[in-house]
Parts: structure tokens; C-alpha cells; sequence
């Protein structure tokens, strides 16, 4: 809490400032009651209990160390998942969840933060509080005390699991910390952006851009440099969480740069809170148009304008992952020809045949699965729409169930179909041209990129059911997504068994490029798709709405 | 354009269920409105009026009994229906990155069009800006926004959901007579209000609901007459000197209440059909002066509303 404190004037208005602080927190907390242990019992659990599975699938410290050797010898696996730095036990666990762990402690982090701040402003709730004992800067601080309990409960939790489990305190103790305190910083940057943007939805959007970035900007510099000292691994907060070292020589100063930095976005936010009105932004809003283009004229037009944005977005955003993953899948054929134990590892990791192909397919398939994020929440408009009083007008005007809720879907499963072809055209792309060879790698990667839109639109399917059959659910259809997520990116690496790995659409899919395809699964999956959307649509029809 | 529906009653519910899990929102709901009339729809916070109109626009499915939406069914002829109809809710959601004149063109074209015409002369009327976006607009000025793409939508039945909630008085003027132009063109209006004097005004007939139920219905004057009226009369003699129209003859009466016998003077409230028999008894003994006052719109509502406070549930919709 030094962070705060440091951003506080004299001892009499800070007072002041914060009154109603702790009564804005206990109503934090007990909105977030199952959110937030959900999210820390997931995530400390999951990097906790990764201990004993190495244990178990590397049991002899040869194994371990030939698995470290060949891992930090290949530019495209330390992209992934950044260097190894040590071959312990631990020090394969921080290796392998270092960086995806502090991934997902900074998007809880910034769901948490933009939830109790702008998210409350932008529904007017938080009027409802400020016009009651609540001081200016109380309802900042009670979301980043929040934040800071989830956060200091995911590290307690990783440090002690791990610790019990056998592994030396120090080091369990640098991962939880490297973990919680990435997701401490991704609190204080999602603060800032909640006083710049006027919309919770924009808040998260730029705090999960932030994210984004940080992430590749880390792949990218432990792509070109095996010891982790790229200048662009330094700038980003996900490259210090691994630059910790856990179980290796533990670097404690970083926290240190954790707690500088982490300070410095906190006062940013108090500063920008202290000069703007209670659901206002720094951006003035713009006057609009006076009449309605032609184009706004009926359901469609609406939802695209209400869903352009976030499309245009993530189109964005998977040019860029595409041609980051695409420009380090060259470093897959660094790999030591003949050492049969990384082979077996990368084809762990989902490929099939030829190590580019399978570094290609991983991205591919990673992609895939980060598009569902997507198509999820574009579906979910709806319901968003709905609760929010809007579908009602809409609704009340000539406009059929079908074609209103058609109209998200057709934006939610056009756009799955438009970001994987711009990834996997900007994959293609990049790894053509690092091969010289664009005109024979374009095609097949393109190809392997859609071949993900079966899989995704199965998990859309399931949402558009859930938004039927059991509107008050949806929040669920997350939950899928998320555990299709978990399977995708750990259960390979962990050995899951075959049952669970077959309970993700994803698993069912050829590992493209490079396998052989056959029609099987993806008819089968665009049917059950079909089916669970057709399903859902007809409770649609059939239910109350509001 | 309304000669085709005239015939029919415009809206007709007949003991409408709705039940939302173990809440009774509506219990055997009455309701009938005669094309090209202005409806009051009124009754307590919690009664079930918004379910009503939820279920008339076919965004809520009735458990059981019947309702008609000019002669068609709410629930499968949405939007056929909807064509015709101009809706606006009490609590007006605009979306945030839309500007108002957007709104209002997608909503009239979401329905039968809009007289461009018409619209140009309501946003000047209603003072309303449409280039401002939907979140910097205050909670009257969405309200307005939803009235001028209703009164400007080419519809034969508007239904206005407490739609004045939030306007200022010179705009809640300018509400009134924009009704008063859709009535006199024809077309027909529900609105549910709590606005009394509004009701007054504009409404040609009424329909008080509490729980869900009809508890009255008639026009205003009709209601009235099922009311008491107050009556102060000064007496040229003393009510209790013959004794055969003393203070006790007045209180035998059918009808009368709260008798009150001071001297010369008489205070009392009279059942309204039972105030001819009060007059002549007062008559023999000789009236000097007189007031009577027919009963408050006030005093009819809560009359309805006061019985219902204790058990009042919040019924959310």
C-alpha cells in the first residue's frame, strides 16, 4: 500500500479523500464474492499444482536438463514461453507460468479495477455512492485494495502450494511474488485508463491492449536473445515477472522495478481522479450526426455500429500477433535435428510433423483460441443489450427476435472468420517473407488458421444456447472459454488424459498445417455448432425478454 | 389510415396471468381501450402496468388469458403489430456512442417511417438537441428523444410507459399537446402515468389496476360518480329542532358519512348517487348557503392506491 500512500496529500485530507473507503471495499468484496475466489483459486492452483506434475513427467534431473537445453537452444519455444533458468523442478514451473501467470493475474487485475471504477461511473451507481460519505479519491482506492487482496491471496496461495509440495521456500515465495506483482501494475495501468476513457468497455479494451504488448514485446526479445537481456524483454512488465528468476539465483531487486513502476501508474490515476468530474473522461465528447445515415436503419446496421469497434480492434490486434509469431517460427528449425526428447515435447505441444509446421500449427491454434475470447463476447452483446434496456425499444419496433439477434451473431461469427484470416494471413505473411518463400507457406498457413472457425463457432454455439435457454447463465459461456483455454494450453505439457483433451472443440481438430485433414471433424463440428445455435435461437423466441 | 381498426376496441386484455417465478405480477388483468381514444393506465408503483404493456408488445409471454393488440395477437404478430405502434418506456436507454438524432431515425425506421417533417417541428418544440450523444444527455432529454421519435413515428397506437418522468413543466405542456394532436388525428394512446393532472387533462377514460388486477374503470366522471362528494351546508333552521329531520335523520340516510352537526352547521360526505336524498332532507329544513364538492382526482386515486401501501411488494417490472 506504500503505492497509495505516496500519492496522498497531507494526513487531513486524505481523510477526507478517502472516507467511505472501507465500506466501498466490503461492497467490493462482497460483489465479487464468487469472481474473485474463482479467479484465485483457478490461477494459484493451476501454478501451484505444475510442482508435482513436472515431477511426475520429468522424473530424472538428465530429463530436466535436456529438456531446458533444448528449450532455450530454440528462439520459437523461449518466444513462447520465455528462457529456461533453471532445470529444477522449479525452476520449470516458473519457466513454464512465470509469464502466462502473470498474463492471467493482470487480466483478472484489470477486470477488477475497471469493475469498481468506471464501470460503476458509467451505469451511474457510482453517483448514487459519491452523493453519500464517500470521499473523492475512496472509490480508486477500494477498487486497487481489492485488486491488491486478489492479488496478494493468488501470490500466497502459489508460494505456499508450491512450498508444500516440496519446493524451496525462496523460490516459491519469487513466483508468487513475480506473479501478484504483475498483476499489481496491470491494476494501476487498468486505473489510468478508467479516468481516460468514458466507457468501462474501452477501459478494458486499452488495459488489455497494454497487455497484448507487453507480452509480444517479451516473446520478442527472448526470441532474439537466449539470456533474457533484450532490451525489449526489459521494457515489459511480463519480461521482469520472468527476469525474477525463481529457483534461479531469485533477482529480489526486480520487485524493486514492480514496486517503482507500479507506484508511478497508482499516483498517475489519484492525479488524473483528482482533476476530472464523476462520470466525465479527459476526452470531451464530440457532437454527432444530426440525422441517421442511410446504414442505421434497422438491426443490422445497429449491431455493426455498436460491434465495428471491438471488430476493427481485434483485427488489429491479430495483425500483429500474426506477424510477431510468424517472424520468430524461422527459430523452429534451430532445433537440434536428432534430439528424439524435444521432438516428443513439441509434438506434446500440438504438432504433428516437421517442427516448423508444428510451432506454425501451436500459433495457429493459439490464435484459434484467443478468437473465442472474441466471438463469445461479441455474442454476448445480446445479452448485455438486454439487461441494459436497450433490446426493448429495439424490439418494440417491427423487428422479429431472429433477425435482432441474428444480427450480433452474424458480426460475431463473420468477425471469428475475419480475425483468424487476418492472422493467419499476417502469420503466413511474416513467415513467408523470413523464408523467402511467401507464395508456398501463405496458403497452408491461412488454411491452418481457419481451420480453427469450426471450433470456435462451436463455443459461439453453445453461447447462443446459453443466451436462450438460460439467459440469467451466460457469464458461463466465460467459463467455457476459459477451460477450453486451460486444456488448450496445458494439458498437452501436463499429459491430460485423452477424455479431457477430446472435451475442448479445439483438441478435435488436425494440427494444420502440416497434418493430414480429413472432412470428419470439421462437418461434425459445424453441425453441432449449427445445432446449439439453432436450439438456442428457438428459446429465443420463445422466452420472456429483460 | 385508422377507419380500418375503428369498429374494434384497440387494446382488449382479458384476465391476464403473468407470474414472474413465485411473484404475481398480473392476476386476471381487465383491460379495454376503443380505438381513437386517450387511455389512462394508472395505479400504484408495483401493480403490474409495465408488465401490462410488456406483454403487449409481445416482449413478455402471458401465462394465461387473452390479449388483442388492434385485433391481432401481441405474442405472434409482433411485428406486424409493432409496425403500427410507437412504444416508449418510463426509463429511456440510449446507446452511449449514438448521437440523438440517430436514435430517433432508427426507431422511427424500425417502425412504419417517420414524417421528417413532423420531426424537425418536435425537436424544436421539445427544445431537444439532436447532435449531442447518447450518454451526455440528462434523464429528461432521453425521455425526449424517445417522445419525438414516437410522435413523429407514422403509427396508429402509441403506448407511452410514465413517458414524462424527468421533463420540466413547459415541456410536460408541450407533452400535452402533442397528445391532444394524436388523439384529434385519430390515433389511439395508452398512457400509464402518475401525473394526475395530466390524466385529467388528457384522458378520456381510465383504468385504476392494483395487483395486478383491474380495480376500476370508466371515464373520469363515471368514476366520480362512484365516489363521495363533500358537502358544507348552512342551515336557516337547526337540524335537530323537528325532530323528524333531526342530526339523527340525516345520519339514517343511505350513504352518508363522517356527519358532522355544529349550530346551523352541517358538514358531511354523501356517496355521489345518494346526494338527491341528502339535498331534500337539508331542502325541508331550509338551506342559507351551500357547497358541494365533486371528489378529487387525488382523493380517487388514493383511495385505490392508500388500501394497497402495507402489502405493496416490489414487483420489479
Amino acid at each position: 500500500m506504500t503505492a497509495v500512500a505516496t500519492a496522498l496529500p497531507a494526513p487531513a485530507a486524505r481523510s477526507r479523500h478517502l472516507a467511505g473507503t472501507g465500506a466501498l471495499l466490503r461492497l467490493a468484496l462482497r460483489r465479487d464474492r464468487v469472481m474473485i475466489p474463482a479467479w484465485v483459486l483457478v490461477l494459484g492452483l493451476v501454478v501451484a499444482s505444475m510442482g508435482s506434475s513436472f515431477e511426475a513427467l520429468y522424473d530424472t534431473a538428465a530429463e530436466r536438463a535436456r529438456l531446458a537445453a533444448s528449450m532455450n537452444a530454440n528462439g520459437s519455444m523461449r518466444a513462447l514461453y520465455g528462457p529456461v533458468f533453471s532445470d529444477s523442478v522449479g525452476g520449470l514451473v516458473s519457466w513454464r507460468m512465470a509469464g502466462y501467470g502473470a498474463l492471467l493475474a493482470a487480466v483478472m487485475s484489470l477486470l477488477i479495477v475497471v469493475r469498481h471504477t468506471r464501470e460503476e461511473e458509467e451505469t451511474g451507481r457510482q453517483e448514487l455512492l459519491s452523493a453519500a460519505m464517500v470521499g473523492r479519491r475512496a472509490p480508486l482506492t477500494a477498487a486497487l485494495l481489492t485488486a491488491l487482496i486478489a492479488n496478494a491471496a493468488v501470490a500466497v496461495l502459489i508460494a505456499g502450494g508450491l512450498a508444500k509440495s516440496g519446493r524451496p521456500a525462496a523460490g516459491s515465495l519469487a513466483l508468487g511474488l513475480a506473479i501478484g506483482c504483475a498483476g499489481m501494475l496491470f491494476a494501476g495501468l487498468a486505473a489510468i485508463t478508467a479516468q481516460l476513457t468514458e466507457s468501462a468497455r474501452m477501459a478494458k479494451g486499452l488495459t488489455g491492449a497494454a497487455l497484448g504488448l507487453a507480452f509480444a514485446l517479451r516473446a520478442a526479445g527472448d526470441a532474439a536473445d537466449a539470456g533474457s537481456t533484450s532490451p525489449l524483454t526489459w521494457i515489459s512488465p511480463i519480461g521482469w515477472s520472468e527476469n525474477l528468476r525463481a529457483y534461479a539465483d531469485e533477482r529480489w531487486w526486480i520487485l524493486l522495478l514492480f514496486l517503482a513502476a507500479t507506484t508511478l501508474a497508482v499516483t498517475a490515476s489519484y492525479a488524473l481522479t483528482a482533476r476530472r468530474d464523476i462520470g466525465m473522461s479527459f476526452l470531451p465528447a464530440r457532437p454527432g450526426p444530426a440525422v441517421a445515415q442511410r446504414s442505421l436503419s434497422g438491426p443490422f446496421g445497429l449491431a455493426w455500429r455498436l460491434q465495428r469497434t471491438t471488430l476493427l480492434g481485434w483485427t488489429l490486434g491479430f495483425l500483429c500477433a500474426g506477424g510477431i509469431f510468424g517472424g520468430i517460427a524461422q527459430g523452429a528449425a534451430d532445433m537440434v535435428g536428432g534430439n528424439r526428447q524435444t521432438r516428443e515435447i513439441v509434438e506434446r505441444m500440438g504438432g504433428a510433423q516437421g517442427l516448423t509446421d508444428a510451432f506454425l500449427a501451436t500459433m495457429a491454434g493459439m490464435l484459434g483460441m484467443i478468437a473465442a475470447i472474441y466471438a463469445t463476447g461479441a455474442v454476448l452483446r445480446l445479452r448485455s443489450e438486454e439487461t441494459g434496456d436497450r433490446a426493448e425499444p429495439v424490439l418494440a419496433g417491427a423487428v422479429g427476435r431472429l433477425r435482432w439477434a441474428g444480427s450480433h451473431l452474424a458480426i460475431a461469427y463473420a468477425g471469428t472468420v475475419v480475425i483468424m484470416a487476418f492472422g493467419g494471413l499476417a502469420l503466413g505473411l511474416s513467415y513467408g517473407i523470413s523464408v523467402h518463400d511467401v507464395g508456398g507457406q501463405l496458403g497452408p498457413v491461412l488454411a491452418a488458421a481457419l481451420s480453427q472457425v469450426p471450433a470456435i463457432w462451436t463455443l459461439t454455439g453453445l453461447t447462443v444456447l446459453l443466451f436462450g435457454l438460460l439467459p440469467k447463465a451466460t457469464t458461463a459461456a466465460w467459463a467455457l472459454v476459459g477451460g477450453c483455454l486451460a486444456i488448450g494450453w496445458i494439458g498437452p505439457s501436463l499429459k491430460f488424459p485423452q477424455w479431457a483433451m477430446d472435451l475442448s472443440p479445439f483438441g478435435h481438430l488436425p494440427k494444420l498445417p502440416g497434418a493430414d485433414a480429413t472432412a470428419a471433424p470439421f462437418v461434425w463440428l459445424l453441425a453441432l455448432s449449427g445445432l446449439f445455435a439453432a436450439v438456442g435461437l428457438v428459446g429465443v423466441r420463445r422466452r420472456d425478454i429483460g | 389510415m385508422t377507419t380500418a381498426i375503428s369498429s374494434a376496441p384497440a387494446i382488449r386484455v382479458d384476465a391476464l396471468h403473468k407470474s414472474f417465478g413465485r411473484t404475481h405480477a398480473l392476476d386476471g388483468l381487465d383491460l379495454s381501450i376503443e380505438a381513437g381514444e386517450v387511455h389512462g393506465f394508472l395505479g400504484p408503483n408495483g401493480a403490474g402496468k409495465s408488465t401490462t404493456i410488456r406483454v403487449l408488445l409481445g416482449l413478455l409471454r402471458a401465462d394465461g388469458g387473452s390479449a388483442r393488440l388492434l385485433g391481432k395477437d401481441p405474442w405472434h404478430d409482433a411485428v406486424e403489430l409493432h409496425r403500427r405502434i410507437a412504444y416508449v418506456p418510463g426509463d429511456v436507454t440510449l446507446w452511449r456512442n449514438l448521437s440523438g438524432g440517430e436514435v430517433i431515425d432508427l426507431y422511427g425506421r424500425l417502425r412504419g417511417g417517420l414524417d421528417a417533417a413532423r420531426r424537425t417541428e418536435l425537436l424544436e418544440r421539445f427544445e431537444l438537441d439532436p447532435t449531442k450523444k447518447g450518454r451526455t444527455y440528462s434523464k429528461g432529454n432521453r425521455q425526449k428523444v424517445a417522445l419525438v421519435a414516437a410522435f413523429a413515428s407514422d403509427v396508429d397506437l402509441l403506448i407511452l410507459d410514465e413517458p414524462t418522468s424527468g421533463l420540466d413543466p413547459l415541456m410536460e405542456e408541450v407533452f400535452q399537446s402533442c397528445v391532444a394532436e394524436e388523439r384529434d388525428r385519430g390515433r389511439t394512446v395508452l398512457l400509464s402515468s402518475h401525473v394526475l393532472s395530466e390524466v385529467e387533462a388528457l384522458c378520456d377514460r381510465v383504468s385504476i389496476i392494483r395487483r395486478g388486477q383491474t380495480v376500476e374503470s370508466g371515464s373520469l366522471g363515471e368514476l366520480r360518480h362512484l365516489t363521495r362528494t363533500s358537502v358544507v351546508a348552512e342551515l336557516t333552521g337547526t337540524p335537530g329542532a323537528p325532530p323528524a329531520v333531526a342530526g339523527g335523520g340525516l345520519a339514517a340516510l343511505p350513504g352518508v358519512h363522517g356527519l358532522d352537526v355544529q349550530g346551523h352547521r352541517v358538514k358531511l360526505q354523501v356517496d355521489t348517487d345518494k346526494l338527491d336524498a341528502v339535498l331534500r332532507s337539508l331542502g325541508t329544513i331550509g338551506v342559507r348557503s351551500l357547497i358541494s364538492t365533486p371528489p378529487t382526482l387525488e382523493e380517487l386515486f388514493l383511495r385505490h392506491y392508500q388500501d394497497d401501501a402495507p402489502a405493496e411488494e416490489a414487483i420489479a417490472r
